[in-house]
């Protein structure tokens, strides 16, 4: 698909719009629909968008495979580290209040940690299947 | 209209064509979703049903043939399961409360404390975000060890396959 210059000239128009999208969705879910499982679902599609139009090699050197692993153990380790927070700083488990000056800044505080977890999770999970599909792909291409 | 695109999708045995009415699909859920003021979830299924998926199934596609064979057997069996269960599931939503009924059991349980405490104690006015991230945190947090867990087991899969390929131990 590298040879079709539509395609590459709308990719490069259309990706930082989605991406941005993603990051509203993200950060506007306190008061719009959305959260951090519809932004990763974007942003991974928006990496995906790219390794269609420029190729999966391209891509990779965007998002390496090491970052998208990471992200892939790093997002659950975010979300799960917000509740060891709150008990080192003597709340329950996943218990928010504790977190900022009072309760209602250390929920916010909570919930954006937790849906940055959660995006960061989805995201690499999904980049890192597309990535595997696609990878299969090219094995056989090469078999054949 | 999304049940004449599920017998589209039935009847048809060009795959590259079911991926793409699977994608209509999904778009048609979302709307129905958004007209039920289910807007978080209506995204949800854009994006992952319509969008993520569809380009797995193409990726699938591209691994195999473009057409579904034609069935060994006739389809009689498993279309009278289908139909006993559709038909166990519509008898079952009867006994459900009617839609939107204020009086439904799952709108006197925890669902006023929600609604009436949720802006003033986390300070979201999104009752979803409010819910999902923060009385329901562990939940949240179990569905993102469940993507977690997905996304190891296909690594777990599909590295394997490509190791023995290249003929790494033998």
């Amino acid at each position: 698909m590298k040879d079709y210059l539509v395609l590459r000239v709308i990719a490069k128009l259309m990706i930082p719009f989605i991406l941005l999208f993603a990051l509203y969705v993200q950060f506007h879910s306190d008061f719009g629909p959305g959260g951090g499982f519809q932004a990763g679902v974007i942003t991974a599609a928006a990496i995906i968008f790219y390794a269609i139009i420029f190729g999966l090699p391209a891509a990779r050197a965007v998002v390496p495979d090491r970052l998208v692993e990471t992200m892939v153990a790093g997002g659950v380790l975010l979300y799960a580290g917000v509740g060891v927070a709150g008990l080192l700083l003597g709340g329950n488990y996943l218990d928010y209040f504790v977190l900022g000056r009072d309760p209602v800044a250390g929920q916010h505080r909570g919930i954006f940690w937790v849906e940055v977890g959660v995006l960061v999770t989805v995201a690499g999970v999904m980049l890192k299947i597309f990535y595997m599909f696609a990878d299969r792909g090219l094995d056989t291409e090469d078999d054949a | 209209m999304m049940a004449a695109v599920t017998l589209v999708i039935a009847g048809q045995r060009n795959l590259f064509a079911v991926v793409i009415l699977f994608g209509i699909y999904s778009f048609l859920m979302a709307t129905v979703l958004v007209a039920l003021d289910a807007v978080d979830v209506a995204m949800t299924e854009a994006s992952v049903g319509a969008g993520i998926s569809t380009v797995l199934m193409l990726s699938a596609l591209h691994l195999s043939k473009g057409v579904e064979i034609k069935p060994l057997h006739k389809p009689l069996l498993p279309l009278l399961v289908a139909v006993a269960t559709g038909a166990a599931l519509v008898y079952g939503t009867l006994g459900l409360p009617a839609f939107s009924d204020p009086d439904a059991p799952i709108h006197r349980h925890v669902v006023p404390r929600y609604i009436h405490d949720g802006p003033r104690e986390t300070g979201v006015p999104n009752i979803v975000t409010a819910v999902l991230a923060s009385y329901r945190g562990y939940d949240t947090l179990g569905e993102t060890t469940v993507v977690f867990t997905a996304g190891i087991g296909v690594i777990a899969l599909l590295r394997r396959v490509r190791r023995r390929k290249q003929g790494g131990r033998a």
